[in-house]
């Protein structure tokens, strides 16, 4: 039995050690709202099969100040997912080439956030366009 | 060699993350902003609306695809960002993580296709 206690970096905290990483870790932790929020719309989901008392109740939920200023923090999040989704867009699709050129990481992000616009005002009109 | 069944969940997470970042915006302002506020017509996410939503089949998809993709997609980062935070037991995280999404999916599709048509 050895007595050596070989020195071991401890890795608490690496992640706050360079913005680089944390910029990782701020994309990576928007997870946990997107799966709070599909919780949230699963739950109404059920409450709708258990009737209109029970999904009234989930309405009148969401009507609560708790609920306004969790969805303002989802919202928040749910833009950066957008961000940082396309902004790491370049590195986590194959390379793409348009006449014989690498398509520019640039491009791509941009093409992607204007995608992510254009699909999110679609949204709002067409929610809004069914119950003006 | 054994197979990887890396691909199906990257998969998933890919298209859950897709979803999430072209439309999850404009979804968590409507739901959870928008209609309860009556910045929009707040009858449209009324008991009667919402239960013709569910009834058509294009509805079902759609509330389908959002609630299982966002989860299977939330299941994948949540168990690398357990793996980072040094939680090093990769299966038992990955088998929580898949489990609870796969959980969500079933719910979710048993309870829309109740709803019925």
């Amino acid at each position: 039995m050895s007595n050596r206690r070989p020195y071991v970096r401890s890795m608490d905290g690496w992640w706050k050690r360079n913005a680089y990483y944390i910029r990782y870790m701020a994309r990576e932790v928007t997870a946990v709202f997107v799966a709070a929020y599909a919780v949230v719309l699963l739950v109404g989901v059920v409450r709708l099969s258990q009737g209109e008392a029970a999904f009234n109740g989930w309405l009148q939920a969401l009507k609560s100040p708790l609920s306004l200023v969790f969805h303002l923090v989802l919202l928040a999040t749910f833009v950066y997912h957008t961000w940082s989704w396309f902004n790491i867009m370049p590195i986590t699709m194959p390379m793409m080439f348009v006449g014989g050129k690498r398509v520019q990481p640039g491009m791509i992000t941009g093409t992607g956030l204007v995608a992510a616009v254009i699909a999110c005002v679609a949204v709002f009109f067409i929610v809004r366009g069914m119950h003006p | 060699m054994k197979r990887s069944n890396e691909p199906i969940f990257w998969s998933l997470f890919g298209a859950g993350g897709m979803l999430a970042a072209l439309i999850g915006p404009a979804l968590v302002f409507i739901t959870g902003i928008a209609v309860p506020f009556a910045l929009m017509n707040p009858d449209t996410m009324s008991y009667t609306h919402m239960l013709a939503f569910s009834q058509h089949w294009a509805g079902k998809c759609f509330a389908f695809a959002v609630i299982a993709l966002f989860m299977w997609h939330a299941a994948h980062r949540i168990a690398i960002l357990l793996h980072d935070f040094g939680v090093h037991a990769v299966a038992l995280v990955k088998f929580c993580c898949y489990g609870l999404a796969f959980l969500g999916t079933v719910i979710a599709g048993y309870t829309l296709l109740t709803l019925g048509s």
